[in-house]
């Protein structure tokens, strides 16, 4: 076994909020340079752009976690990562299911592109990714589980959109499977101010919006190779597989 | 005043926890943020909220608080009713949102204060 650099929380331009430089091969060009062995893509309520960033990835030699951070009816961010994009693709239609009726105006919030490998835009999504589904944190980790995916609460540390915020502490029997912590978040006086998080498997990453950030927070995955149970195992510590202890 | 008072005069339905009707109003609070809620609510304080989350309990049991209002027609979700139910933490609804709501609160409570001083 050997250590694997993981990014576990990146934007396209697809998230209105993101950058337009964010464009796919821009975001692998930039993980290969950060040395990053592992990469989820995460764009708000969206996994859309998850085929493409795999297939670049897979020419690249970087595996692409397809992933997604959704926005709970408690306005709570969670990552959700998937063995395939097959899996990805089914939770886009529960997403669909559960999306508000609420228009996106660029001018105020930003593009949400479909985009190719060259830049060009395919469409544009027509509702505003960053709001709230109409699923609980609770209906959402359930789901994600049952799709055998990784379930992880965003940046729990954050005053807004945060679970710690949001809900004021981790709910019992909730299904995840680590938190995350921000990328510049010193992680020992969190442990102090909020003891329960021991509990849980830590990972950090770096919320990327613009390709310098890309790896700017990672976390380090003790398995054997990249497939998913793999990860899977190290969020679970499992095996001697594990997410290593967070430097500060 | 106590809940069901509350409830009568402003048109809230007693949604679950209906035990702790009696509980006594010393105040409102309005905030969708439950860390917030925990640091700066006090006993006593009936809470307007849009979240229906069963963590909603905890802080009101935590708080001490009188009960819960739920606006914009928001209904606890089905955790959180069998929850109440045991833990007797009373959940009111309304279609008011948030300001109108807190904004009838604040006047009931402060016209009962003025009659009673
Ligand atoms: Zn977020
Ligand atoms: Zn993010």
């Amino acid at each position: 076994m050997r250590t694997f650099k993981a990014d576990f929380h990146v934007h396209t331009v697809l998230s209105p909020c993101a950058s337009l430089d964010m464009a796919p091969v821009k975001i692998i060009e930039k993980a290969v340079a950060e040395k990053i062995d592992i990469l989820a893509i995460t764009d708000h309520n969206s996994t859309l752009h998850c085929k493409l960033m795999c297939k670049l990835g897979k020419e690249a030699g970087i595996k692409v976690l397809p992933g997604v951070e959704i926005t709970t009816k408690e306005e709570v961010h969670c990552l959700a990562f998937f063995e395939t994009v097959e899996t990805a693709n089914i939770f886009q239609q529960i997403i669909e299911k559960h999306k508000p009726d609420i228009p996106n105006r660029k001018e105020i919030f930003g593009y949400q592109p479909v985009v190719d490998r060259d830049e060009n835009i395919l469409y544009e999504v027509d509702w505003l990714l960053i709001s709230a589904l109409s699923l609980n944190l609770g209906e959402a980790a359930e789901i994600v589980s049952m799709m055998n995916g990784i379930f992880v609460p965003a940046h729990i540390d954050r005053p807004s959109n945060s679970l710690l915020a949001n809900l004021g502490f981790i709910p019992d029997n909730l299904k995840i499977d680590a938190v995350e912590i921000s990328k510049s978040i010193d992680f020992n006086a969190l442990l102090m101010k909020t003891p329960e998080i021991a509990r849980y498997t830590v990972i950090r990453g770096s919320d990327a919006h613009c390709i310098e950030d890309i790896g700017s927070g990672f976390t380090m995955l003790y398995i054997e190779n990249d497939d998913f149970d793999e990860i899977k195992m190290a969020f679970a510590a499992e095996a001697g597989r594990k997410v290593m202890a967070l430097k500060k | 005043m106590n809940i069901a008072e509350i409830a009568d005069r402003l048109n809230f339905e007693i949604v679950c926890g209906s035990t702790g009707k009696n509980n006594m109003v010393t105040w409102g609070y309005t905030s969708d943020m439950l860390s917030n809620v925990m640091g700066n609510a006090s006993e006593g304080n009936l809470w307007i909220t849009m979240q229906s989350h069963k963590n909603i309990l905890a802080v009101a049991l935590l708080k001490e608080l009188s009960g819960i209002v739920l606006v914009n027609g928001h209904r606890p979700d089905t955790e959180t009713v069998t929850q109440a139910e045991k833990e007797g933490v009373v959940i009111l609804a309304t279609d008011l949102p948030a300001f109108e709501t807190a904004g009838r609160l604040y006047q009931l409570l402060k016209e009962n204060e003025d009659i009673q001083s």
